[in-house]
């Protein structure tokens, strides 16, 4: 069960024709799909679209009501890949994953589908994770669709337009037998707003009736000769007819006076942003009836040639505002103005950043710097001359610590990164190569392991050169997600095959964690509709690596420390591979944590674990904080003049996973910390040996305290 | 040119002014979208359109991460306003920070501005991994962003939210969301706010109840010199007539020694004689008073003061007849009980960890014998094998509880041990190699005396303390007769502070050497 449930917002999904839909983007996202007779869906998460994959598995039996098929699929390509039932069949399906590293693992399918063409309308939703709050590499997934030819929708950011923007792709899709792929922003899948709903409509032809009545058609096959003869109707029918339809359903907006000196082309995204820069220089007032005509792009790709040149009539200069590098609609635009002998200058990048979101700042820099360069009278006077009369902020960025996300409290993954830094003291440095996952965190402080990523799944990969060996073995790392997403495959039969010497770390959380906690294949969940519960170390097997430890309790530090020590040091040959499996705490929490104050309250016995540190025993050297991390674990100042550095210190927020106790233990540190465990509805029997112990403990206790002074204090 | 007519400047409409814009920076995990939705639910069933947006990625896992939310009054049928997805800087009206260093940053990205920003904040802090690892004192300076925020805000409302919502039951978002109430930020009443916690369904009473307590912390801030100043005031001393009579003889010692020296003697003397008895104690107040005779007014008594309070922390150190006597005593198990919040009908189970070594075994020896096995790695390993693993007692159980409490009541023999020798020989030297420097450079005399506050911990890190201590006190020796000498050693020291590694203090040793 993924971390958010959505099972209280899938009721929206019924809504009929008239009533008024209110919630997030992504809600309305999967609204409209099923508005537009969508016949399956799929897809893999990853923020910023894990919601939309959550929605869909919550969703499952209204899909089923409506006979859609959805698939939770392995991974971006496979996703991708299912979209060739829209090929032969005139069905509607959509998939949905993360920009621009999902598009990466789907671009063989995407690039195969392009050529291919479809008959039913293919909609890839694609979130791109760009700008503040993305964990990736900052790239565009414009560049996919300019070399595959596919179409790139990039909506305004509101969800009238957004679901929209679903009905149109899916309509482009089949006006240009081309898959669409729509583009939504990271907070445009979190944006919350209202649209008019309407009925949902079963698809007019399920997969399930496909199936009755089998198609293929040898020329859609991407083989010589057709590949060649795909590629001429891409150019000859597909875009062109892709244009008309643009064209003529007015895809793409116009906004404000007709005419002017100036105006902005910018992409649909970026269409709030530049109202709010002008409504801050006084030229759009609150609903975006704006002074400076705006030329909208909610098609990204293609771009049309004719369209723009209208837009362009009569003007000295405009101003592309197109966020993320390359510039490829600026190149494209310029081309076009060069193409028909125009003399309207073209302004972009360079008036605005080549790198980097646009965020509220940089559009208004950017739109005032243009329109004092182009239009100088549109401007308030306060602008053209502004009065440098501000207070001066003292500066706090040396004051204010970083703040990267990290584990969680409880991480089952903590343990594992410190046992490693404990090997890694006998050992010295290793060569450590990462994946992608919640176990990426640990290259931060205080762990500060793995040098590397390459990419889901890959993280044995990336050590394949080092796979012959040396003095020291390298040492990977992949979550359960990495290895059922393509770990198995890249990582893992590569290691196999190589015969590598290397050790592989599989991080097995029960999950897939870090897009939000959704099941995967090794999942201890019962779920009804996927297959769980297969174990990590059993596929491994199968492919002939024998040399597998499974750890039960990654919170057992020495435990941890010895098996990596031993997969170091054995004689065995090939790959050593350490499955080291506990349940993610966040979703453990979740799961837990209702059943337990259900259990105390129904009189069950409970056992609550909490940790504690002794503070007068704690001398403030912080070792332990270097082997945690732990949200919970902090420091605190004491209100004592003797001592300067502040001591260790647990919140009530302790789940007591016992990581603390057991890294005291393994790397020999101080005794001050300690595990209380609250008895929840305690047997008789243990509450009479309770009160015995505690009655000659407290004999004990009284006997020397009255023999010694008694300071008070804290202990 | 007419074209340009059609677009003479003008002023900004003025209905933009009816946006309210919004931002929360929250560290994830502190329920900021749940804060967010009761916004949201606030403004729209107000006659207010909403947009609310977040960047919620990864940066929910402990990171920090912001929401962004605007609202304009509504009619139903007009064209719905345009709303910026994002917070951009100088135009932000309502600021809410769910932490201290929060704040900070929100100054930082410039979302807090004298015109227009009204900015709430926590005072609590949720420490970054970078401010806890140190070895020494990490923590960031609140009161720097607190003077950056008096500043920077048009309003500025802090207090500790955290502590208010915990003390009603229930979490910060609650809390914040009555700040805001109480803020009158807002153009909605009491009632509405708490409709919209009604609405969510989910704990609502505790919801309310910090809600409540936070709207009146917020509505009506007390003036920072109204606020009643904790003083710390040292707990009565009990005993036995006996001992009580020979404490009275000590502590009058210490208060009759010039103030800013009896400031530090005092908890001194209580913490020595704590750890031993009152002829440690007595023992204490001699060896400051030999530190004394070397010391006078005119310096403000500044080397006697720092003695005070090192030569204490050295006399107490952490053996484990001192780690035993403070987990088996009374008072620690009533304290426990109270932070656990364990009620009368649950029973508490304790878990120490243990993990002694040949070291700490052989401390318990007598001096002389102690020296002789120590010296021997046979012996030594033999020790190991026999003691060194980790152990973990259930302290609520007899045979630990009693285990604990015998080698806690080994005060008595403690003068004897190997390592009472050891940490006596080490404290001798230590303050003769101090007051050597009394005369020629009395503040490295004060410098020397503080660098004590490097040996710390037990085992490897103890071991890593005293190394880098004897690092500081090497390397200062190299520049001792300069004028500055004084400020080299502090400066080594926090170096060696700054690290585990000791990384900072080899950067600064080589500097020293590059012209020492």
């Amino acid at each position: 069960m993924a971390e958010r449930s959505f099972k209280a917002e899938v009721e929206d999904l019924r809504k009929g024709a008239g009533e008024t839909f209110t919630g997030e983007g992504i809600l309305a996202i999967t609204k409209a799909l099923l508005e537009n007779g969508v016949g399956y869906v799929g897809g893999y998460q990853g923020a910023p679209i894990s919601h939309l994959m959550d929605v869909l598995a919550d969703a499952e039996e209204l899909l089923g009501e409506l006979g859609i098929r959805f698939e939770a699929n392995a991974n971006e390509a496979a996703a991708a890949a299912m979209l060739a039932a829209s090929v032969h069949y005139p069905i509607r399906g959509a998939v949905t994953f993360k920009g621009s590293v999902g598009v990466n693992v789907a671009s063989d399918a995407l690039a195969n589908l392009s050529s291919s063409g479809v008959n039913g309308g293919a909609l890839i939703i694609v979130g791109e994770d760009y700008g503040e709050g993305s964990s990736i590499m900052q790239e565009r997934s414009h560049a996919f669709a300019m070399k595959s030819q596919f179409w790139l929708l990039d909506p305004r950011p509101n969800l009238p337009c957004i679901t929209k923007a679903v009905k149109d792709g899916f309509e482009l899709s089949e006006a240009s037998n081309t898959p669409v792929m729509l583009m939504v922003r990271i907070r445009s899948c979190h944006v919350t707003g209202t649209f008019e709903t309407r009925d949902n409509q079963r698809p007019t032809l399920s997969v399930k009736d496909a199936l009755s009545n089998p198609q293929s058609d040898f020329a859609r096959v991407v083989l010589p000769p057709m590949s060649f003869a795909h590629e001429q109707d891409k150019i000859r029918n597909r875009w062109p007819n892709a244009e008309r339809f643009i064209r003529e359903r007015g895809l793409n907006e116009v906004f404000g006076p007709k005419t002017a000196p100036v105006g902005l082309v910018l992409q649909g995204g970026m269409y709030n942003g530049v109202i709010r820069a002008l409504q801050r220089l006084g030229l759009a007032d609150l609903h975006g009836q704006s002074e400076v005509p705006l030329y909208v792009l909610n098609v990204t790709y293609p771009l049309l040639a004719s369209e723009f040149l209208e837009f362009c009539e009569g003007k000295d200069q405009v101003l592309v505002i197109e966020e993320g590098q390359p510039e490829f609609i600026e190149q494209q635009l310029t081309t076009f103005l060069y193409r028909a002998g125009s003399t309207v200058r073209l302004r972009g990048k360079g008036i605005l950043p080549m790198a980097g979101e646009y965020t509220g700042q940089v559009m208004l820099d950017g739109i005032t710097a243009f329109l004092k360069e182009a239009a100088p009278q549109m401007l308030p006077a306060l602008v053209r001359a502004p009065n440098a009369d501000k207070p001066q902020i003292p500066d706090l960025s040396k004051t204010v610590p970083i703040r990267p996300p990290g584990f969680c409290t409880g991480c089952p993954e903590r343990p594992i990164f410190a046992a490693m830094k404990l090997v890694q003291k006998e050992t010295g440095k290793l060569q450590i190569s990462a994946d992608i996952g919640c176990h990426l965190f640990a290259a931060l402080p205080p762990f500060e392991i793995g040098g590397a990523t390459m990419g889901y799944g890959l993280g044995p990969a990336a050590n394949a050169a080092f796979d012959g060996g040396g003095e020291r073995r390298p040492v990977s790392i992949i979550g359960d997600g990495g290895f059922w997403h393509n770990g198995l495959s890249s990582s893992f039969t590569n290691m196999a095959f190589n015969k590598s010497d290397g050790v592989a770390v599989i991080v097995d959380n029960y999950y897939s964690a870090a897009t939000g906690g959704q099941d995967i294949m090794s999942s201890r969940a019962d779920n009804p509709t996927k297959a769980t519960k297969h174990p990590i170390t059993k596929a491994l097997r199968g492919i002939g690596i024998d040399w597998v430890r499974q750890v039960d309790r990654t919170y057992d530090v020495g435990h941890m420390r010895d098996v990596l020590r031993e997969a170091l040091t054995t004689d065995a040959p090939g790959p050593k591979v350490i499955v080291a499996s506990s349940e993610c705490m966040l979703n453990k929490q979740r799961r837990e944590k209702p059943l337990a104050a259900k259990a105390i309250k129904e009189g069950r016995r409970v056992e609550a674990p909490r940790f504690g540190v002794d503070e007068d025993v704690c001398t403030g050297d912080h070792a332990c904080i270097r082997l945690s991390g732990c949200p919970s674990l902090s420091v605190k100042k004491l209100d004592d003049p003797l001592r300067d550095d502040p001591v260790a210190s647990i919140d009530q927020s302790c789940v007591g996973c016992g990581n603390c106790g057991e890294v005291a233990d393994a790397a020999v540190l101080c005794p001050s910390f300690y595990r209380a465990d609250v008895i929840h509805n305690p047997s008789k029997w243990e509450t009479r040996l309770a009160v015995f112990r505690t009655r000659i403990i407290g004999w004990l206790q009284a006997r020397r305290a009255a023999g010694r002074l008694d300071f008070g204090g804290p202990a | 040119m007419t074209l340009q007519e059609t677009l003479s400047p003008k002023a900004a409409d003025p209905r933009l002014n009816g946006i309210i814009k919004l931002a929360i920076l929250a560290v994830g995990g502190q329920g900021g979208g749940v804060l967010t939705g009761w916004i949201e639910e606030l403004a729209r069933s107000n006659g207010y359109a909403a947009q609310a947006t977040s960047v919620a990625g990864v940066a929910q896992r402990t990171g920090a991460t912001v929401y962004y939310i605007e609202m304009a009054p509504h009619r139903a049928g007009d064209p719905m306003p345009v709303f910026s997805l994002m917070p951009a800087a100088g135009d932000v009206d309502i600021m809410i920070a769910a932490e201290m260093m929060e704040a900070g940053r929100s100054i930082i990205r410039g979302f807090v501005t004298p015109d227009r920003t009204t900015l709430i904040t926590s005072t609590h802090r949720a420490l970054a991994v970078s401010e806890k690892m140190v070895p020494g004192d990490g923590i960031a300076s609140s009161a720097e962003v607190m003077a950056a925020a008096e500043i920077a805000a048009q309003r500025f409302i802090a207090a500790d939210f955290d502590a208010l919502a915990i003390a009603n039951g229930s979490v910060i978002s609650a809390a914040l969301f009555g700040a805001l109430a109480g803020s009158g930020a807002l153009p909605f009443d009491r009632a509405a706010f708490e409709a919209a916690i009604r609405a969510s369904g989910k704990g609502v009473d505790g919801s309310l109840r910090a809600f409540g307590a936070a709207l009146a912390v917020a509505a009506n801030p007390v003036p920072e010199e109204a606020r009643p100043k904790p003083t710390a005031v040292a707990a009565q001393v009990t005993g036995p007539a006996r001992l009580m009579a020979d404490w009275g003889k000590l502590a009058a010692r210490a208060a009759a020694l010039p103030a800013p020296v009896a400031d530090m003697a005092m908890p001194g003397l209580r913490k020595v004689v704590d750890f031993q008895d009152i002829a440690y104690g007595a023992e204490f107040l001699d060896r400051l008073a030999s530190v004394m005779a070397q010391d006078n007014a005119a310096q403000g008594w500044a080397l006697s003061r720092e003695a005070a309070k090192y030569i204490a922390n050295a006399m107490a150190y952490d053996d484990i007849i001192r780690v035993a006597d403070l987990k088996t005593r009374g008072r620690r198990f009533d304290r426990i009980r109270r932070e656990m919040r364990v009620k009368e009908a649950n029973l508490l189970h304790l878990t120490e960890f243990f993990h002694p070594r040949a070291e700490e075994i052989v401390g318990l020896f007598p001096a002389k014998l102690g020296a002789r096995v120590e010296a021997d790695p046979k012996w030594m390993a033999r020790l190991d094998r026999w003691f060194n693993k980790g152990r973990r007692l259930r302290t609520d159980s007899l045979r630990a509880f009693v285990t604990l409490h015998v080698v806690g009541g080994l005060r008595g023999w403690r003068r004897r041990t190997l390592r009472h020798a050891q940490e006596q020989a080490h404290l001798s030297r230590w303050l003769a190699t101090s007051l050597a420097e009394t005369n020629r450079n009395y503040d490295l005399a004060v410098e020397l005396i503080r660098c004590r506050r490097l040996i710390k911990g037990y085992s490897d890190t103890h071991a890593r303390g005293k190394s880098k201590f004897d690092r500081v006190l090497a390397a200062t020796a190299l520049v001792a007769s300069r004028p500055d000498a004084a400020d080299w050693c502090r400066r080594l020291r926090e170096a060696a502070l700054l690290d585990e590694e000791g990384k900072a203090l080899d950067g600064a040793i080589a500097t020293i050497r590059s012209f020492a």
